[in-house]
């Protein structure tokens, strides 16, 4: 098998998955049913990639799996695929989501319709990360909108409208910006080079440009990114969206799509245009850093346990944020992991938060005391999930902020410092929380709440143990990541030192 | 050696991991025995390592377990360095945690959540030995952060009374920002370095330049603020009480607590870079020891006092430390344990006979109910008070000793704390064993009961220990000491030695200031109804140092948060966002009324602009 | 006889005036598409003077496309008027604002 059909299969898989779930209509929970298996094939796949491209190790480049078709030449697009380090764990945590997210919301299996937008979320986001150009990054990031604005507007909450309508304005209106930085990219690269118009990212990464250039293609890079991840002050769309979502929807949006953002942040923002870096560090930097404040001390008011992890997700971005914008490999390779550990650690979150909310059809903090009572199990579970959000050594969340904390350290001191007061954030937070809804005597509803059952721990045990190993063990991940974060940074760096 | 030393944490881990999978179907005496039977293998294994580091060529060895995170310059191994300093902790450590495990097997028996307590216990000393015995920065954070967690959930341990859970959370929020300082101090070294190995630092420590040095000795000393509870984050402490009496014996006063000291001991090199950061942890210590004592003397609960006192002693410690008497904050450290421990699980017994009442003014008389008991907590006593011989005299005199010579201010003020040490315990004792009885209402007419072998075996060879404890480090045993075989270790000492006569002097004045506390004790303390006025409410409560953290930081930062939730949040970020669309709307609103319908408005308005058009073109070509 | 351009001008500037002030004071509908027309027709006769003048015959051809485009114009004119003179009784277009925003 020619190593550039696994994405190829990647990308495919889902997208029959979605029309034989749609097919399958008539029968229920048949759907639901080709949904999973669809879903297990993706992961198997996923992981396949990834363990061959340990073989590909000793090849120069750290670009896999790599091929290039141009579909239409005139407008320069084509399909152009590849992996390195970094969309590798991207790819893993896109089929890891989506199999979680099915599993954990069994009680939609009479929906053809959603687990066929889910399936085709997949495929959209999966294309996102793989794609080599940024032309077809560009329509599947634009993709992702239709199924998860169809998943939050007609699964969601009492607010579901409003909240979809918010995601798709925000989202759309900062795209405006990443379609006009490309396009204007693209052209540029055409003036200067001649010969037909490309977005390949190779091509584009040579193209010169002026200080002045750089800065607005990033600023407009970032508005897109930012709104996606999202960044301080671009994420208030998000509290609302995860909260008015329907668990899977609120999976796959903190868990996935918000990787996009940083994800973009990183190989297209940062890796294309390492001349603006001198002059955004500081401002991007600060923004993350506010991020990690802000969030912290909103997820402390909150009333309710998703928005919690809404914010809770506007700090973890902040830490992303800031490792992606250090410029230290360190740093770097700990933002990437933070990326993945994130995705994990919220599906977690949410997963439990689900479980809870279809007990008790509520999500609000003050309705809960005393679960550990009735309830040990989650309570265990959940305890694990929030640990390693705090960042506990030896748990998968502490590898990657420190990482980000000890290299952004190297590269900016102060900002490292004052992010550094997250852990404490961190902690108040999601204790606080924990304190609230755990601790206590159970009494009336609360004291009956059953506890996980074993299908929900079994959902739950991968997000386990992918926290715990990812933490004790995390070198097989750290040797794939690293080569391709280095290749990166040894191409900014030169640009980052002239000022 | 190294696969030796691998076992003392490995046996702790076994037991927590066993009884966490299969614990379900074990008893209760199943439980405790592995619990027990797996500390008490790794205090034999210590003794084991112990003897093969006096034996061996060299003092510094390292144990490589295996490669845990390795990006670009960043290399740390999950790897042990086994050494004087390392192998003491272990020691200490697993030898008074297989003491509490064996209490416990009684003390916690019929406990719903007897399993889940094991866990816990066994989990800790795991932590704690990874901290003592890792041989780098990172690993040690390991371990530094999984005391703390377990303490948290010992703490919160009857997670149902709201008190348990809330001192739990403030425990961990307090060592958090405590760990705070200990990452800013890895970033320091790591930056400047290039390595957290320890011995990697130690090599490169006298390249730091004086300021770097004294952020980071700053850094750690905020590090070790929050594990030890030193002042300003020592209010955790009392609240963690909160938890099982052998908890707050083993975790909040024998071993977690110490940790901070451990550390600051452990990068003597890197504050030996630094006097004025020295001078800043001699001054906390001091202070703290002292402000912890004042509260001591008027708390009702027993576990309270005995909580301030372990704020108070620990005080000592990092005094000692500041002053560069390592050897001596290390031999205070365990004779400490050996006494506050014995305290801790002698007030458990009297707790446990009394039927779970903490407050002293409802005990009294106790001597006779409790016969073994009785004895032993008076030889925990005497020690804390520095009565010669026992073990609390040395230790304290020791560093006394050094303080003097380097601070005759800091000094008077250890004084004045060793009297006060003296006056609290002695209060304790006649409130609790001395005196009329009390307890009538909380027995209902019964006697209290000694307890079980279990629990007082524990007691009786701690009882020994503190007596003779002294012995480890007597001031004329110059080398085959605690001191002389720490000493290397530290590879820089402050502290010179005291001419004998001097040493002496100074011995007669500590014992002074115990009699002297312990005289008026006794004679405030004879009649409890006449004594209530040498209670002081600001001391009782705290000095009121946590309404004041609570006016100064906690509300204004909640109030904060709220405000950005309520304003920040809708109106300006959001409102940013709306504003734009309602602008667009606004602006469209004032341009329909433009669009009259009449076809003349059009007409006029297109020959005005054609007009406009015109003379701006004649006014440009003419 | 040689009559000078400027008055074909100023004739064209008058019937242009004209047909403005018509346009802008007349209520019917039907005289204010017949000013349109003599503003039209000043600007044809406008082209015509400057393509005599300038010696180029692309001026004429350019009034050809006007009058189609004016023929054009007033059949659809009219038809509307028609339609409106149907529905209201009056071709007053002070009557007409319907397209007020």
């Amino acid at each position: 098998m020619h190593s550039s059909l696994w994405l190829a299969a990647l990308l495919a898989v889902p997208l029959v998955g979605a029309l034989v779930a749609l097919l399958s209509t008539k029968t229920e929970g048949r759907s639901y049913l080709a949904a999973v298996v669809t879903a297990s094939v993706e992961m198997a796949l996923s992981l396949v990639v990834a363990l061959l491209y340990n073989n590909h190790l000793a090849k120069a480049s750290t670009y896999d799996f790599y091929s290039r078709h141009v579909l239409a030449a005139p407008f320069g697009l084509a399909y152009d695929v590849g992996v390195d380090g970094i969309s590798l764990l991207m790819v893993v945590l896109t089929s890891l989501v989506v199999l979680l997210a099915l599993l954990g919301s069994r009680e939609r299996r009479h929906e053809p319709a959603f687990v066929g937008w889910l399936l085709l979320l997949t495929t959209f986001t999966m294309g996102s990360f793989v794609s080599h150009d940024l032309l077809e990054f560009f329509i599947f990031f634009e993709l992702t909108l239709i199924p998860s604005y169809f998943i939050i507007g007609q699964w969601g909450g009492a607010e579901r409208a409003r909240a979809a309508l918010k995601f798709f304005i925000y989202t759309f209106g900062g795209s405006a910006f990443l379609f006009v930085g490309i396009m204007y990219l693209g052209f540029l690269h055409q003036h200067e080079a001649g010969g037909p118009l490309t977005f390949a990212y190779g091509a584009l990464s040579t193209t010169t440009m002026t200080h002045g250039t750089a800065v607005w293609i990033f600023i407009a890079f970032a508005i897109a990114f930012g709104v996606k991840a999202p960044i301080w002050p671009l994420h208030t769309w998000s509290p609302l969206a995860y909260a008015e979502a329907p668990i899977a929807g609120t999976i796959e949006l903190s868990a996935i799509l918000a990787k996009l953002g940083t994800y973009g942040l990183l190989r297209f923002a940062v890796g294309l245009l390492p001349l603006a870096l001198a002059d955004v560090r500081p401002v991007v930097l600060t923004l993350g850093v506010i991020g990690i404040l802000y969030g912290s001390a909103l997820a402390c008011v909150t009333p309710d346990l998703k928005r919690l992890v809404a914010y809770s997700s506007v700090a973890q971005m902040g830490f992303i944020v800031v490792g992606v914008m250090s410029g230290s490999t360190i740093a770097t390779v700990g933002a990437v992991l933070l990326m993945f550990n994130h995705g994990v650690i919220t599906i977690g979150f949410f997963l439990i938060i689900g479980f809870i909310e279809q007990r008790r059809g509520s999500i609000l903090v003050r309705d809960f005391t005393g679960l550990q009572g009735p309830a040990p199990v989650m309570a265990a579970l959940f305890t694990v999930v929030m640990l390693a959000s705090i960042g506990l050594p030896g748990l998968s969340g502490f590898v990657s902020e420190y990482f980000i904390l000890i290299g952004t350290f190297a590269t900016h001191a102060w900002w490292s410092v004052v992010a550094s007061t997250g852990v404490v954030g961190a902690a108040l937070y999601l204790l606080w929380a924990y304190q609230r809804v755990f601790h206590g005597r159970a009494e009336g509803a609360n004291a009956q709440l059953p506890d996980a059952t074993t299908r929900e721990r079994w959902v739950l045990v991968p997000v386990v143990v992918l926290i715990i190993v990812l933490g004790v063990f995390p070198q097989p991940v750290l040797d794939r990541v690293t080569p391709s974060v280095q290749e990166l940074i040894q191409h900014i760096a030169p640009a980052g030192l002239n000022k | 050696m190294g696969h030796v030393a691998t076992l003392i944490v490995l046996f702790p881990l076994l037991g927590f991991l066993l009884v966490l999978l299969n614990g379900r179907n074990m008893s209760e005496r199943q439980i405790g025995a592995i619990g027990t039977g797996a500390v008490t293998a790794s205090f034999v294994v210590s003794v084991i390592c112990f003897f093969l580091l006096l034996h061996h060529s060299s003092r510094e060895v390292t144990v490589h377990l295996f490669g845990w995170l390795n990006v670009g310059t960043l290399h740390v191994p999950a790897a042990l360095l086994v050494d004087p300093l390392s192998i003491t902790m272990s020691l200490f450590v697993t030898g008074i945690s297989a003491l509490i495990h064996l209490y416990s097997m009684a003390y916690m028996h019929g406990e719903k959540d007897y399993r889940k307590f094991f866990i816990y216990m066994n989990l800790f000393v795991f932590s704690m030995l990874v901290l003592v015995l890792a041989n780098n920065l990172v690993f040690t954070f390991v371990g530094w952060e999984g005391v703390g967690l377990c303490s948290y959930w010992l703490i919160s341990y009857y997670f149902d009374r709201d008190s348990a859970a809330s001192a739990g959370q403030k425990a961990f929020i307090y060592n958090r920002i405590g760990d705070f300082g200990l990452l800013i101090a890895m970033f320091l070294l790591f930056s400047r370095t290039g390595t957290l190995t320890y011995l990697g630092i130690f090599a490169r420590a006298g390249t730091l330049s004086p300021t770097i040095a004294t952020l980071t000795v700053l850094a750690l000393l905020l590090g070790a603020t929050g594990k030890s509870a030193q002042i300003p984050l020592f209010n955790w402490l009392p609240d963690a009480m909160e938890g099982p009496t052998p908890v707050s014996a083993l975790i909040h006063a024998a071993t977690m607590v110490t940790a901070g000291v451990y550390l600051l001991v452990r990068m003597s090199p890197v504050l030996a870079m630094s006097s004025s950061g020295r001078m800043s942890i001699a001054v906390i210590g001091g202070v703290t020891a002292f402000v912890a004592a004042t509260v001591a003397t008027s708390q009702k609960d027993i576990k309270k006092v005995l909580a301030f006192s372990t704020v108070s002693q620990i005080g000592y410690m990092v005094l000692a430390v500041g002053v560069g008497a390592y050897s001596a904050a290390i031999f205070l450290m365990i004779s400490h344990a050996f006494f506050k421990a014995l305290l801790f699980l002698g007030s458990g017994s009297i707790i446990h006979a009394l039927n779970g009442e903490q407050n002293m003014r409802l005990m009294g008389g106790l001597q006779k109910f409790l016969p073994l008991t009785f004895p032993t907590f008076l030889v925990g006593w005497l020690a804390i008070s520095g009565i010669p011989p026992f073990a609390g005299f040395w230790s304290k005199g020791d560093v006394l000793t050094n303080v003097f010579e380097h601070n005759k201010l800091l000094w008077a003020l250890g004084l004045l704390t060793a009297i006060l040490t003296a006056y609290y315990m002695t209060r304790l004792f006649v409130l609790t064993f001395r005196g009329n009885e009390r307890f009538g209402e909380v027995m209902n007419g019964h006697d209290p009961h000694e307890s079980p072998w279990v629990m007082t075996t524990p007691l009786i060879i701690l009882a020994i220990l503190s007596a003779v404890g002294g012995v480890m480090d007597l001031p004329w045993l110059h080398h085959d000491s605690l001191a002389g075989f720490l000493e290397p270790t530290f590879g820089y000492v402050v502290a010179g030695h005291a001419s004998t006569a001097a040493q002496f002097g100074l011995a007669l004045v500590d014992t002074a200031a115990a009699v002297i506390g312990l005289l008026a004790a006794f004679s405030i303390w004879r009649s409890i109804s006449s004594s209530s006025r040498y209670e002081s409410s600001f001391l009782e409560n705290v000095w009121h140092w946590d309404d004041f953290y609570d006016a100064t930081i906690g509300r204004p930062l909640t109030r904060g948060a709220q405000f950005a939730d309520d304003v920040i949040e809708p109106k300006v970020i959001d409102g940013a966002v709306s504003g734009v669309a309602v602008g667009l709307r606004r602006s469209g609103e004032g341009l329909r009324k433009v669009q009259s319908g009449f076809v003349r408005h059009y007409a006029l308005a297109t020959l005005l602009g054609v007009a406009v058009i015109v003379v701006y073109l004649v006014a440009r070509v003419g | 006889m040689n009559v000078p351009a400027a008055w074909y001008l100023v004739l064209a500037a008058i019937l242009f005036g004209i047909g403005a002030f018509g346009l802008l004071t007349r209520r019917s509908a039907l005289i204010m598409l017949m000013c349109l027309e003599l503003m039209l027709n000043a600007a044809n006769l406008t082209f015509v003077t400057f393509s005599r003048t300038l010696s180029d015959i692309s001026g004429q051809a350019i009034v050809f496309f006007v009058m189609v485009v004016a023929a054009a114009e007033v059949t659809v004119g009219l038809g509307i008027v028609v339609a409106i003179f149907r529905r209201r009784s009056s071709t007053s277009v002070d009557d007409l604002s319907e397209l007020k925003g």
